[in-house]
């Protein structure tokens, strides 16, 4: 046994400051580390000790082993943690930490080293007596090699990468024509996600389901299980919803895989925290997938569910304690669900969004988890991974979690980046959903498009934005503010306020009136009184015509106003009373999405595109996007360098149908 | 430590009670009258004009002054009704004029109805124009005018030209007492009009609209020869880069007028009465109320402190000397925070009440206490006691008071408003700042009654003097007629349309009208006077 007395976490955000809460109740220091991006973040304010550790760019600061090391030494650390994501399961990280003396809160290198070669571990489990999905055999990484193995597994394929996990440089391939270019592309991503682009090629199993193991095994040889978590519902292969226990599970099949997860861990003499993944396909067979050697983003629901805290078993499991219980004695207690906030434009094809979060007010419900790394005012930038919180919910059943975690979703407010909260909301209020009928294809077959429009939404949004405007500049005035707003004697045309929800307008007329204020909207009309504004201006509540009250936030970023009503986020850009004619964006210009860097430019000034062809490349957080030309005709100029760092909305190329001069 | 509170006044109101009903029925008709009215000014030269206006890319002359406006802003318009139902006149008199925020500052805005005749200038006109300029001196308001005129009306020029000169004086007079003056041209401002922007501190003209020059491109051609175009003449560009007639170019309307709120900005522009109480308690009855409260026939009295209660902050009211002078109520309260003193009229003046009135007077001048006069008096107490007491003197010595007084006084015609009862409490003639009337109210040296009852006894008498038989008929035709004579211009819209007040009001606006005359008149000192005329005692 050799106690933690400082623990340094190699990580940041939401898990960094996870991790705290645990090191806070066990009374151990802890030691945050942070990069320039980060140097105002929650986590490094909540840090017992905090330590910059270099520039935004990861491979300098949380990838950067060196400066990490340095870190624990000059802090007076003793042991590191490497949360999940960057480092969590490099081998070489482990082993580094080990040789500095330091304890290591995780598996043994080896055995980091063993899963971190999908190829190996496949060859681990099959040793093992665990079922595998037929392909990844291929040692030669050429491109005529993996289709060999594609080939070979018969379509469909999943290309993915060894290194990796989360969705990055994964493809699934259903002809052989995309191949080549998804191999391609795999690649490419793998290359620049984890630094190693080795593929593998995999048969694909239809509406399968994400089943994994949770294990924890000591240093004195007993391992367990803590039973499953299935993360089926995935956008671009990644979870989004993740839940424990899965509803697709019998008591037998729960044994057999929680037997083979535990046998796949004796046969890398597993320590402490992994995770062990299966296909789960309809007919119950399940194959074994992969082994996570680290904590993972969904571990809260397996904590909910068997009341343990596993950050505080892997601190003492790497201090040397024995597990305090044995496989007998863990039972599963209710249901509980995670869902995962993201910064993404779930009706834009999950594009990563970025900004400053405006307002940011986690729910207060029994019952209710919220871990996160953000608070008002931080800005969700391009460096790192754009989950902003998880929220779960632990009830009696799965269906009281579900309407609970619904509730608690709307009750969070988050503003100023655009999230997937409403595509979350409408997972839970799913009939397949509550019916447990999950698959890794859940979205498209149910959530393709986007919602339907509640009755008037938007323009109650405007209203409450208006009416917290209001009550604002009253307060502001210094010349008869108890005066009501806009009251003359004589008034020919009522107060305007217009507002831009995306590309639509919503214009609200008001007149002052006894006690409230006449206002309409759209098609929506109505009197409202008793208007009252909290005094940091976040929460304004009025009564309706039917007298209702109704309690919206709002946090106003001149020219935004972001409110949220009724658990949904409207982002409402003011408009100015006195526009400036300043030109708009010229005909046939291609703009950037987001921000991001230009890793390829394609195209050449002068020269003739297609519709739709592809004039430059952009990679923002980790992933590539294409910008592509909207009218064939000739690029008549391009704006933008290889390497160039570019901000949202920047014009890269323009194209016209008319031939350029010369 | 907490001033002691004032006490709140006890004013329960039976809305069900048939006199509530019947002053509300009645007041609601005469509200109409009024609201019609002001519909028509609202409607400047009509829907074919208007239109005309807008197709040329225009913005019409009530939405420059709501866009010059913060939002939010009150505007309190005034002297809306000159010229109403007056020949050769529109409604509003072809101008615009009021009280509202810009950049935070309470400001005189005034514009041209460009839609009615051109925005030409008449003879009202001309009147409004002075009055309001007036208030802007008077209570030391910034002043923005939005203009777009054909300049003098001609037909009717001998009734515009001489006084219209005063105009361009004041501009230049306010300049110098710090009051700065600024000119937004949207249109043509010739001949005379162009010292509109001539004599203003701060001139924005609005790109290819503006004209301004002395004589146009005909004129010029006829006085000398010289072949030119309005542009080049009198544009707003040449005038912001050549002539400096102009002091900004702006590239259209919205932008004149942001450019003038962005001028006043920098005015840094300081209030130099006191700030008023920051927590406002509402009445803590409903101003609705007043339209039941007060009388539709001027013959039934009704209690003032119901009036009051209605329009002070809380309800709140400390009378002064209730048991003395009991006709005229008089006490402190505070109005959106300002305090004031309040003089109400209960009843005919009597030499007691006019006493109590004058030491109020100057008690609120002694403490810079603005006054609040509401008026509802048919008049002093005649007869031969009170001859003999000397209510002449008693009388003067209110008048002496209200005429000397230095304190911003504020008028409100609630009911009748005859005879020398209209001076004590502080007509037109004695300047208040501010006054306005309740569409119920009738102003006149005397009821049309009471004319008609005093010319029959002068027709009897000279009748018997002569010895000759009195033609009842002609009698009773000529004391019908006086009467109706009488009638009509006692009107409220009668008067206010040959601007003996700043503006007929619904008396539910009263408590609001009042704040925002009270704090305009906080932009001026409020300083009280101790220097009186002789008081005969």
């Amino acid at each position: 046994m050799r106690p933690i007395h400082s623990l340094l976490i190699a990580n940041r955000g939401e898990i960094a400051s996870r991790i705290q809460r645990t090191t806070r109740a066990l009374g151990i220091v802890s030691v945050a580390v942070y990069s320039d991006a980060d140097a105002g973040a929650p986590f490094v304010r909540s840090a017992d000790r905090a330590l910059r550790i270099g520039p935004a760019e990861s491979r300098q600061s949380y990838l950067d082993i060196e400066r990490l090391l340095d870190a624990a030494r000059r802090s007076g650390a003793d042991a590191v943690h490497p949360g999940f994501g960057f480092l969590a399961e490099n081998a070489d990280f482990a082993q580094a930490v080990l040789d500095a003396g330091l304890l290591w809160v995780g598996p043994p290198p080896s055995a980091i080293a063993a899963m971190g070669s999908k190829r190996e571990a496949k060859r681990i489990a099959v040793a093992a007596d665990v079922p595998v999905i037929a392909g990844g055999t291929a040692l030669d990484q050429s491109t005529a090699a993996l289709i060999e193995e594609a080939r070979g597994v018969g379509l469909p394929v999943l290309i993915k990468a060894s290194a990796g996990g989360g969705g990055k440089g994964m493809r699934i391939v259903k002809t052989e024509a995309e191949l080549e270019a998804a191999i391609d592309g795999a690649r490419r991503e793998a290359k620049s996600a984890f630094g190693d682009d080795t593929l593998l090629v995999e048969k694909y199993v239809e509406r399968p389901r994400h089943v994994e193991i949770q294990i924890l095994g000591d240093r004195h040889g007993q391992l367990v299980h803590l039973f499953e978590r299935e993360c089926s519902i995935q956008r671009r292969h990644q979870k989004i919803v993740e839940e424990a226990p899965s509803p697709a599970l019998s008591p037998e099949l729960r044994g057999a895989m929680g037997a083979a997860a535990v046998r796949v861990g004796r046969a890398v003499g597993y320590e402490n925290a992994g995770t062990v993944e299966f296909i789960l396909a309809p007919d119950g067979d399940f194959y074994f997938l992969e082994v996570n050697t680290r904590l993972q983003v969904e571990h809260p629901v397996t904590e909910s569910i068997v009341g343990l805290d596993l950050v505080k078993e892997q601190l003492r499991i790497a201090e040397g304690a024995p597990l305090a219980f044995r496989q007998e004695q863990l039972a599963i207690r209710g249901a509980a669900i995670e869902v995962r906030l993201y910064a993404e434009d779930a009706d834009k094809d999950f594009l990563p969004t970025t900004g400053t979060i405006a307002a940011y007010r986690e729910p207060s419900i029994p019952g209710v988890r919220v871990d996160s790394g953000i608070e008002a005012g931080f800005e969700v930038g391009i460096h790192y991974d754009p989950m902003l919180a998880k929220i779960i919910a632990h009830a009696d059943s799965r269906v009281e979690a579900a309407r609970l975690l619904h509730y608690a979703l709307g009750e969070l407010v988050v503003a100023g980046v655009t999230t997937n909260r409403e595509l979350l909301r409408r997972i839970l209020l799913h009939p397949a959903f509550l019916a447990g009928d999950t698959h890794t294809h859940f979205l498209d077959e149910h959530l393709a498009g986007p919602a339907a429009e509640t009755a008037h939404a938007p323009e109650w949004a405007a209203i409450a934005a208006t009416v917290a405007d209001v009550e604002s500049r009253r307060r502001q005035r210094r010349v008869l503010p108890a005066l009501a707003p806009g009251f003359s004697n004589n008034r020919t045309s009522p107060e305007r306020a217009e507002f831009a929800l995306g590309s639509e307008r919503v214009e609200v007329e008001y007149r002052p009136r006894a006690g409230g204020l006449e206002i309409s909207a759209g098609g929506v009309a109505s009197v409202v009184s008793n208007v009252t504004l909290s005094d940091d201006e976040t929460t304004v509540s009025f009564e309706d015509a039917s007298g209702v009250r109704r309690r919206a936030f709002v946090a106003r970023r001149e020219p935004m106003t972001y409110v949220q009503l009724d658990g949904r986020a409207f982002a409402l850009e003011s408009l100015p009373r006195f526009p400036s004619a300043v030109a708009e964006v010229e005909p046939g210009a291609c703009v950037a999405p987001m921000p991001g860097k230009v890793v390829r430019v394609l195209a050449e000034p002068g020269a003739e595109v297609d519709a739709g062809q592809t004039l430059v490349i952009l990679e923002a957080m980790k992933m590539e996007h294409s910008v592509k030309a909207l009218t064939a005709g000739f690029v008549h100029r391009v704006l933008v360098l290889e390497g160039e760092q570019v901000q949202a909305e920047a014009v890269l190329a323009v194209v016209s149908v008319e031939r350029p001069d010369g | 430590m907490q001033p002691e509170p004032y006490p709140v006044i006890v004013s329960p109101i039976d809305r069900k009670s048939d006199a509530f009903r019947k002053n509300y029925d009645e007041n609601g008709q005469t509200l109409e009258r009024l609201n019609d009215a002001l519909a028509k000014a609202r409607a400047g030269g009509g829907e074919r004009y208007t239109t005309r206006h807008l197709e040329a890319g225009k913005l019409l002359p009530r939405q420059r002054v709501e866009l010059l406006l913060d939002r939010d802003s009150h505007f309190l318009e005034l002297c809306a009704l000159a010229g109403h139902e007056v020949d050769d006149h529109a409604t509003g008199a072809s101008n615009i004029g009021g009280i509202g925020l810009v950049s935070g500052v309470e400001v005189l805005i005034t514009a041209s109805e460009a839609t009615v005749k051109g925005g030409a200038v008449n003879e009202l006109g001309v009147r409004k124009a002075a009055r309001l300029a007036e208030i802007a001196e008077q209570n030391r308001l910034p002043s923005i005018s939005v203009i777009e005129s054909a300049g003098a009306d001609l037909p009717n020029q001998h009734k515009i030209f001489v006084p219209g000169g005063r105009g361009f004086r004041e501009l230049t007079r306010r300049s110098e007492a710090r009051m700065p003056t600024i000119c937004v041209v949207c249109g043509s401002s010739t001949a005379g009009g162009a010292y509109i922007p001539g004599m203003s501190d701060y001139v924005i003209m609005v790109r290819n609209q503006a004209q301004v020059y002395l004589a146009g491109p005909p004129l010029v051609k006829m006085a000398t020869g010289e072949e030119t175009d309005h542009e080049e003449l009198g544009g707003a560009e040449m005038h912001s880069k050549i002539s400096g007639v102009s002091d900004y170019l702006a590239e259209d309307e919205r932008h004149a007028l942001r450019l003038a709120r962005e001028i006043v900005a920098h005015l840094s522009w300081r209030k130099l009465g006191p700030e008023p109480l920051r927590d406002v308690e509402p009445p803590r009855y409903d101003p609705d109320e007043l339209l039941g409260i007060a009388s539709s026939d001027l013959k039934v009295p009704f209690d003032s402190r119901d009036v009051i209660a209605r329009i002070v902050d809380g309800s709140r009211f400390s009378e002064f000397k209730a048991l003395y002078g009991n006709t005229l109520i008089c006490g402190w309260a505070h109005v959106h925070g300002y305090p004031v003193g309040i003089l109400a009229n209960n009843g005919i003046l009597f030499s007691e009440s006019a006493n109590k009135g004058a030491q109020f007077i100057q008690l609120c001048n002694q403490t810079s206490t603005p006054l609040v006069f509401l008026q509802n008096i048919t008049g002093f107490m005649v007869g031969k006691k009170y001859e003999q007491e000397g209510i002449i003197k008693h009388g003067a010595k209110m008048i002496n008071a209200v005429s000397n007084s230095t304190v911003p006084a504020f008028t409100i015609m609630t009911g009748a408003s005859f005879g020398a009862g209209n001076y004590a409490m502080c007509g037109r003639a004695y300047e208040p700042r501010f006054l306005f009337a309740w569409p119920n109210h009738r102003i006149a040296v005397m009821g049309g009654k009471q004319l008609a009852g005093v010319l029959e006894i002068i027709r009897r008498e000279a009748a018997a003097k002569r010895g000759q038989e009195v033609d009842e008929q002609q009698l009773e035709m000529a004391k019908q007629m006086i009467e109706l004579k009488i009638g009509q211009e006692s009107d409220p819209l009668f008067a206010t349309a040959r601007l003996w007040d700043d503006g007929v009001i619904d008396p539910r606006h009263t408590r609001e009208v009042l704040a925002i005359a009270l704090s305009a008149a906080h932009s001026a000192a409020v300083e009280g006077s101790t220097r009186w005329g002789v008081f005969r005692h």
